[in-house]
């Protein structure tokens, strides 16, 4: 019988116009901005499982592995100058702490030869300055502001929202993460492995889009643009 | 009386002047089942009774108590000792049998304690129970479960002498009953004396009920079920003459070539670890005793036959509604049994269209909210009711009152539920109960027709006895460790003597423990948070009261598909099309699976009514009334929650296969199977028949092989991945008991008339290899199962104190788990156990195994240039049952192509 072709992932990307510059949507869940050469992932939550581990809920503890894996194959990918964290990049305060030492060593080497600038967000306002790189409530790049919550602001990209959209197409739902946009602003989805999500349709996302907005959903082959009349609550 | 052969002591050697007095001044004699019970537990052994129902089990379960009990000296009565344990696998049972029992031992002025003890009680009752028992508690498996784990149980179950369990036969084929039968173990470890009484229907081995209500301690996992026939031999009743080739043996002398196999032994059999063992329990026999008690008066069953033809598909007996309605009229009390919650609602609906007497016809499904299914079953028990319509949740023993017909509407999918939903008709033993099949469609007349045939041959399909699961053991674990703290090998021992753990191996005990301390992951990440530690002492403590507090909170083995609630939402007169939120009266709850495929604007049938969603708001989906003559949009029918059995699924192709069977069908289907013949083929019974033809501008590709839907739906899953390898493109396909059918773009008669052996290779064992890792990696089905497991064994919690985890986010959770466990650790303990499941469970992947395997040079491919008669009826179920195999992307791109529609249009 003939083997299984792969479906080619040629092109994961979407590319947009967001405020005055061009943005890619990458299929991963990260964002590309080739004008200031700047990868964008928001939260990673690492450590999320050894968090909850503390609580005696022992989640399988490769969340942080996964996601630093799915990290180094986009930063591979766009060998970015710059790469921001969005905030949340760790589950609490002591995660950094907890970090596994093959672990540390990836994201050292992730970090290598690139500037890494870590956002705050409420998951980890304060990050030990062992952590490497930059660490600052929020950044400018490409005339946008770059922070972890939200706003409502033009020209923001942002995430903590961990959006999701649903679609149900005859008798079938199919619910994934994905980035919302207006054109103005961005919410990009959580890039860690164990992080849920918030439905678009949630009241939380009304304010920030008072003139609706396009959901790219993350597909198994390619990124999907689908409008809000399409999109369903949970 | 079928008094049996027993050599018992006379009536009023075992049974005390005042039981005596008892029985004789209501004008009844103890039944010999009883007295048998009686001396049985005079020798200290352990019992199986199977007996239908209203042969006053329940009674002779309890009589050996109650005449011990009676005879304490006063002295002891002031010591407060738990005496008897009665496990229900209802909550409403204990209530029910706690009430039965009560009046005996208050006319016979018994000095006994009878309380309850379900989710129910009060706190302070329950504290109560613990410093105070009374002597005889009824309650549940995930209460026993509770008492097992308090640090107490030590002291409360010392002095336990018997444990009566109910319902056998339903609690042992489930994850509850191996809760269960770890609990028993337990108990035996601490009250030694112990003797065990279960009560059952008849079942096909009854030597599975038997042994699990004793010690197991000493047999090898190979030394299990090899074809024992009977218990000790001193065997205590005479069979029901009409047992048929797979009806029990018990009793009867075993025939010649089965006789010189090895009796169970008395005595553990040698080898390992018995001799150091607290367990070994010598001198005790591996099976409990059986006794059986004959069926009495054969039940009068009859097919319900149309007078117009049958449609080849659908379910819901549109036909039969004004003749089960006369039955109604007829008869005093009806009950009308249905395989779903939708066939419920349509039935409902149909009666009272039709309801010009206004008689009063209920409704009762798991689905309702509890306080309208209290109301029916109180209408119910007091005789108010001329019909109740309901589903698997009345099959259990509760004595509804004066039931006088049973109707089952669509097939029966199982000969032994069947019977039992029979038995709740007239519960005197000495009158026949009355029942009528009614079949929905012809397949289904065929499927009734099998199952009338095993009911006169009294064959029983109760399923097999199962082996423990891994999820359910990790559970019990951390129970243990709670009550006390313990040794790895004694609880290992202690495990190994409940029958569904005998078999397991160290390892799998091990990695339990492992998982209970640390999460069981070869990346030791978790030590330092461990919930129980070995302490110098080698001993297993809890690590602190908080784990305790968390195992109370997760405790049981039910995980309830994710309910969502269904509420009537005021529409909202300012904007008319709109809804306000709340407001109204809750209806009930629905899956939420079943949610999730609505959109607004869909109307559907629940509690009665035709409804049209509104949306989900919160946690509640909102409806608002249908307006008057509303067709329900969503189909009445989301298949049926019990597959076909394996056994009536032979009965039916025997059936189909065997011309001279078809004098004793309807001519409908007689005259169905031959234009079947004519136009295409009648496949022997263990053949399976492939057709392909082309319809509409598609190809397709039906196949009959009666296994079940859930087979049939892991089978299509399957088939659909090795035709897409195929490059025949296929795009989706339909599945129910009978056979399935997949559609797509590429000729596959054309490929088969290129590729000898093409079909054969479509169907090969090798699918259940790499085919079926690769779609579990994504199925949503081994993702359910998955989370059902976690949450079972404790990975997931059900609930934090005072805060309540919907299940919509523990849904989102365990999802991501499964793919990293997956990924970074196939062989987890956890994955073991959904594996395991899914063997057996919604994927049924067991079942395709042994069909695949039957099939194998037995496929008759037929190309066909049009549907064959046969395929009609799969392919009917297009549009009414859901369709599969269209990919997520698939989806997503049809919703992107709207987006482009707007911006151009």
């Amino acid at each position: 019988m003939a083997l299984a072709l792969k479906p080619n992932r040629l092109t994961p990307t979407t590319d947009i116009a967001l405020a005055a510059t061009t943005a890619t949507l990458d299929l991963s869940g990260a964002l590309y901005l080739a004008q200031a050469d700047t990868l964008v992932v928001a939260d990673l939550h690492l450590e999320k499982g050894s968090s909850f581990a503390r609580r005696g809920q022992f989640l399988p503890p490769y969340d942080t592995r996964e996601t630093l894996s799915a990290l180094a194959e986009v930063i591979e990918r766009f060998a970015p100058a710059t790469v921001v964290a969005l905030g949340d990049s760790f589950h609490d305060i002591g995660g950094p702490d907890r970090l596994d030492p093959a672990d540390q060593a990836t994201l050292a080497r992730l970090r290598d030869g690139r500037r890494w600038v870590w956002v705050t967000g409420n998951h980890d306002r304060i990050l030990p300055d062992h952590i490497g790189g930059e660490v600052c409530p929020e950044i400018a790049v490409s005339g946008l502001a770059l922070r972890h919550e939200p706003t409502g602001a033009a020209s923001e990209v942002a995430g903590h929202l961990h959006p999701v959209g649903k679609v149900v197409m005859r008798g079938r739902g199919v619910r994934r993460r994905c980035f919302i946009t207006d054109g103005q602003r961005l919410v990009m989805p959580a890039f860690g492995a164990y992080t849920g999500g918030l439905n678009v349709c949630d009241e939380a996302f009304k304010p920030l889009f008072p003139k609706g907005f396009t959901a790219h959903l993350v597909g198994d082959g390619r990124l999907f643009a689908i409008g809000k009349a399409m999109l369903c609550r949970d | 009386m079928d008094a049996p052969h027993l050599d018992l002591p006379p009536a009023d050697d075992l049974l005390p002047e005042r039981f005596r007095r008892w029985f004789e001044g209501r004008g009844w004699t103890p039944r010999a089942h009883q007295l048998a019970l009686l001396a049985r537990a005079r020798a200290g052994r352990s019992v199986l009774l199977v007996a239908p129902t209203g042969a006053g089990k329940t009674l002779a379960g309890f009589l050996p108590s109650l005449v011990d009990l009676s005879g304490r000296p006063a002295s002891a009565r002031k010591e407060a000792r738990l005496h008897t344990l009665y496990i229900s696998p209802l909550k409403a049972l204990a209530v029910d049998v706690a009430r039965n029992l009560e009046a005996p031992a208050a006319e016979m002025a018994l000095p006994v304690r009878i309380e309850t003890r379900t989710g129910d009680t009060p706190s302070h009752k329950r504290a109560r129970q613990i410093e105070r028992p009374p002597d005889i508690l009824l309650t549940t498996p995930e209460q026993l479960a509770l008492l097992l784990a308090h640090r107490e149980a030590r002291e409360l179950f010392k002095d336990l002498r018997r444990v009566v369990l109910d319902e056998l036969h339903a609690l042992v084929t489930s994850k509850r009953g191996d809760l269960l039968s770890l609990g028993l173990a337990r108990l035996r470890r601490l009250s030694p004396e112990l003797a065990t009484v279960g009560l059952s229907a008849t079942v096909r081995e009854p030597e599975a009920l038997q042994r699990y209500l004793v010690s197991q301690h000493g047999t090898s996992p190979r030394e299990r079920g090899e074809g024992f026939v009977g218990g000790p031999a001193d065997e205590a009743s005479p069979q029901g003459e009409g047992e048929g080739e797979l009806g029990s043996m018990a009793g009867v002398e075993p025939p010649p070539h089965l006789r010189a196999a090895p009796r169970r032994s008395p005595r553990p059999p040698t080898g390992g670890d018995e001799a150091l063992s607290p367990l070994a329990g010598r001198g005790a026999p591996l099976t409990a005793d059986l006794v059986t008690v004959e069926g009495g008066a054969r039940p009068v069953i009859r097919m319900l036959e149309p007078a117009k033809a049958l449609p080849l598909a659908g379910h819901t007996a549109a036909l039969s509604m004004p003749a089960i309605y006369g039955l109604i009229r007829q008869h005093k009390t009806t009950l009308v049994f249905v395989n779903t919650r939708l066939q419920a609602e349509y039935v409902f609906q149909a009666l009272w269209d039709l309801n010009e007497d206004g008689l009063a016809i209920a409704l009762h499904h798991g689905s309702l909210a509890a306080e309208q299914r209290r109301r029916v079953e109180a209408a119910m028990v007091a005789g108010t009711l001329r019909a109740v319509v309901c589903t698997a949740t009345l099959d259990l023993g509760i004595d509804w009152g004066d039931v006088d017909l049973v109707v089952n509407v669509g097939a029966p999918k199982g000969a032994s539920r069947l019977m039992q939903r029979i038995g709740r008709a007239n519960h005197r033993l000495d009158e026949p109960s009355q029942a009528y099949l009614v079949p929905a469609n012809r397949f289904e007349i065929l499927e009734c027709r099998a199952a009338l045939d095993a009911v006169e041959a009294a064959a029983q399909d109760t399923p097999d006895a199962r082996g423990g699961a891994l999820d359910v053991l990790c559970q019990h674990v951390l129970g243990m460790a709670c009550a006390d703290a313990f040794d790895l090998a004694d609880l290992y021992d202690e495990v190994r003597s409940a029958a569904p753990y005998a078999g397991l191996p160290y390892k799998d005990f091990e990695a339990a423990v492992d998982f209970v301390a640390t999460g069981g992951y070869a990346l030791r990440a978790y030590e330092r948070f461990a919930k129980i530690v070995r302490g110098p002492d080698g001993l297993w403590r809890v690590r602190d009261a908080r784990v305790a507090q968390q195992y109370r909170l997760n405790v049981g083995t039910i995980v309830e598909s994710t309910m969502i609630k269904v509420r009537l939402a005021r529409s909202n007169r300012a904007r008319p099309g709109q809804v306000l939120p709340r407001g109204g009266r809750v209806l009930g709850e629905i899956e939420e699976y079943f949610a999730e495929t609505l959109t607004p604007g869909d109307t559907f049938l629940f509690a009665g009514e035709v409804l049209a969603f509104q949306g989900i708001q919160e946690d509640e989906v909102l409806v608002t009334r249908a307006g008057a003559g509303t067709d329900p949009k969503i189909p009445s029918y989301a298949g049926g929650k019990f597959p076909l059995s394996s056994f009536l699924a032979e009965r039916v192709r025997g059936l189909i296969a065997d011309p001279f069977e078809w004098d004793r069908l309807p001519a409908q289907v007689s005259d169905w199977l031959l234009w079947q013949r004519r136009k295409s083929v009648l496949p022997g019974p263990r053949d399976l028949l492939v057709e392909t033809f082309p319809r509409g501008g598609r190809h397709y590709l039906a196949c009959f092989p009666f296994e079940g839907r859930l087979a049939h739906q892991t089978l299509g899953m399957l088939l659909t991945r090795r035709l897409e390898r195929a490059r025949l493109k296929p795009m989706g396909f339909v599945a129910n008991d009978y056979g399935l059918a997949v559609w797509g773009h590429g000729d596959v008669t054309a490929k088969a008339g290129r590729e000898a052996g093409f079909i054969d290779e479509l169907f090969a064992e090798d699918m259940l290899g790499d085919d079926l890792e690769d779609w579990l990696a994504e199925s949503a089905l081994m993702k359910r199962t998955f989370r059902h497991c976690a949450v079972i064994a404790g990975l997931i919690e059900r609930r934090y104190p005072g805060q309540e985890k919907t299940g919509r986010q523990v849904t989102m959770s365990t999802d991501l788990v499964y793919d990293v466990l997956r990924k970074h650790e196939p062989g987890h303990v956890l994955l073991r156990a959904a594996r395991a499941d899914a063997a057996t469970g919604l994927l049924d992947v067991r079942r395709l195994g042994v069909m695949l395997a039957r099939i194998q040079g037995r496929i008759i491919h037929k190309p066909l240039d049009r549907v064959s008669p046969l395929g009609v009826s799969v392919m009917l179920e297009i549009g009414r049952e859901r369709v599969y195999g269209e990919g997520a992307d698939d989806i997503l791109a049809e919703a992107e192509a709207q987006l482009l529609e707007e911006a151009l249009g």
